[in-house]
Parts: C-alpha cells; sequence; structure tokens
C-alpha cells in the first residue's frame, strides 16, 4: 500500500523514470525499500513537511498521509526513513525496516502494484528491483 | 522472484500501442482514485479489474489511468468514467464484481449503472 501510495506522488510530481528497489538482508535483519523519481522534487523547507501528516503539496489538500504513514510505518519496526530531494532533481526515498520484526507490515504483491501501475500509466517508465541477501 | 525488468518495458510498449485515447480519439477513459484512502480501500485491485477487462475485450480506445484522492474519502474505492461526449459519472464503494457491471453496461453499453453512481459530474473547480 505504502509504494502504491508514494509512487502515486512522483506520478504527480510528473516523473518520468521511476525506480523501486526492494532488498531483503537476512543477515542484517532489515528490508530496505527504496523509491527513486525524476520528478520536480522538493525544497528543503517542502521536505521537512512532508513527514507531517497535516501536510500536503496537492492544491485544495490539507493532508497528505502517504509519506508520513511510511514513515511511521518503517519507525514501528526499528527502522527509520530518509527522503532526499531537491527541486528539479527528483526525489529519494530510502526506508528501513526490522526484516522479521513483528510490527513490520507485510509487503503485499509488490508485483502486481508495479504492473497496475506500469499499465496505467505507459508514458512513465517504471523498473524495479528485489534483491535476496543471505 | 517472477517479474523481470523488461516485463514492465512490453507493458509500457502494449499500452502505448493500444491507447489511441492520448491522441484525443479514444471514446473512454476511466480513471482510478488512488489516493491513500483509495489504496487503503482497495483501488489496487480496482485498477487491475479495470486493466483486465480492457485487455480482455481488445479495446483499443479506452484509457485506464489513475489520479489522487477525490476527496470523499469515505466512499473509495472510487473511479471517474468518462465517455467521450458525455458529462463524467464518478462510481463510489466499487467491488471488482461492480467493476464488471460497469464495464459491461457503462463502458461498452453506454449505460450509466446508476445504483453504484454518487453523481455525475467531475470532482475538478474551475
Amino acid at each position: 500500500m505504502h509504494i502504491m501510495d508514494l509512487v502515486d506522488n512522483s506520478i504527480a510530481a510528473r516523473a518520468s523514470r521511476v525506480y523501486v528497489g526492494i532488498r531483503e538482508d537476512r543477515k542484517q535483519e532489515r528490508l530496505h525499500i527504496l523509491i527513486e523519481d525524476n520528478g520536480a522534487g522538493m525544497d528543503q523547507e517542502t521536505l521537512k513537511a512532508a513527514q507531517d501528516p497535516f501536510f500536503s503539496t496537492k492544491n485544495g489538500k490539507s493532508f497528505g498521509l502517504g509519506l508520513s504513514l511510511f514513515a511511521q510505518a518503517a519507525r514501528e519496526s526499528g527502522g527509520r526513513l530518509q527522503v532526499d530531494s531537491r527541486p528539479g532533481g527528483g526525489t529519494k526515498i530510502h526506508a528501513e525496516f526490522g526484516l522479521s520484526h513483528p510490527d513490520r507490515k507485510p509487503l503485499g504483491d509488490i508485483e502486481k502494484t508495479m504492473v497496475v501501475l506500469q499499465a496505467s500509466h505507459p508514458e512513465i517508465e517504471f523498473s524495479f528491483d528485489y534483491e535476496t541477501q543471505i | 522472484m517472477k517479474l523481470k525488468p523488461e516485463d514492465l518495458n512490453k507493458i509500457r510498449e502494449r499500452m502505448k500501442s493500444t491507447s489511441r485515447l492520448r491522441e484525443a480519439e479514444g471514446k473512454a477513459k476511466i480513471n482510478v482514485h488512488l489516493g491513500t484512502c483509495g489504496i487503503a480501500s482497495g483501488a489496487r485491485e480496482i485498477l487491475h479489474t479495470f486493466l483486465e477487462l480492457v485487455e480482455a475485450s481488445g479495446a483499443d480506445d479506452v484509457l485506464v489511468t489513475t489520479s489522487g484522492c477525490a476527496g470523499l474519502c469515505k466512499r473509495e474505492p472510487m473511479a471517474t468514467i468518462e465517455i467521450a461526449g458525455q458529462a463524467p459519472v464518478k462510481y463510489v464503494d466499487l467491488t471488482p464484481e461492480k467493476v464488471k457491471k460497469v464495464f459491461e453496461e457503462h463502458i461498452k453499453g453506454g449505460t450509466v449503472v446508476k445504483e453504484y453512481a454518487l453523481a455525475v459530474g467531475s470532482e475538478r473547480l474551475g
């Protein structure tokens, strides 16, 4: 759910390329999720506010739950979220989760998510990676 | 891991080549609302069902796309159907079964499925 939500932000930021990478690091007990786009990006002020659930860049909206819920999900599993972005330079979101943490939310059917996103937005070049490190 | 990088390329190329609506030649546009509320309510299944139905029907004049929250989170999953030359219709509380009926009756048949429709018109202002 979170991945689809964040990729929807990339679409709204007029990205033409979106990369989703998932890496299970079983040795370190971490799950890494990376979402990278070449969309409009955010300045420092917007970036800081983006993790506030009562903030949205979208016109007429005062709420923006996507990034703040993702950050909360990462924290609940003993992980963290890092966002790098600059105006005109795209956005890179790196989330780290405790792989076997009881409060880590399941990934769900991420392949299906990527397929429906690509099929409904053929103008965007999506790429996807899933790597398991034992 | 079944999905290969080239699979997404194939989907992209296929959808590009079969969608004529972007050149304003199409018959219908299906817009599934993918806000946080919509996704949490099952919008991905709704989007997936619409895509499957369009593909199975072989229609090359029906565009499936997404947008954000339409402002009525309680009634998600929602989709707006725009048939060329007609006012858009917003469908609410969708399920894959309801989507099949909307596709058959409204998109293919041209008759609005009133029992699933919220209203006729667009959420856009101005």
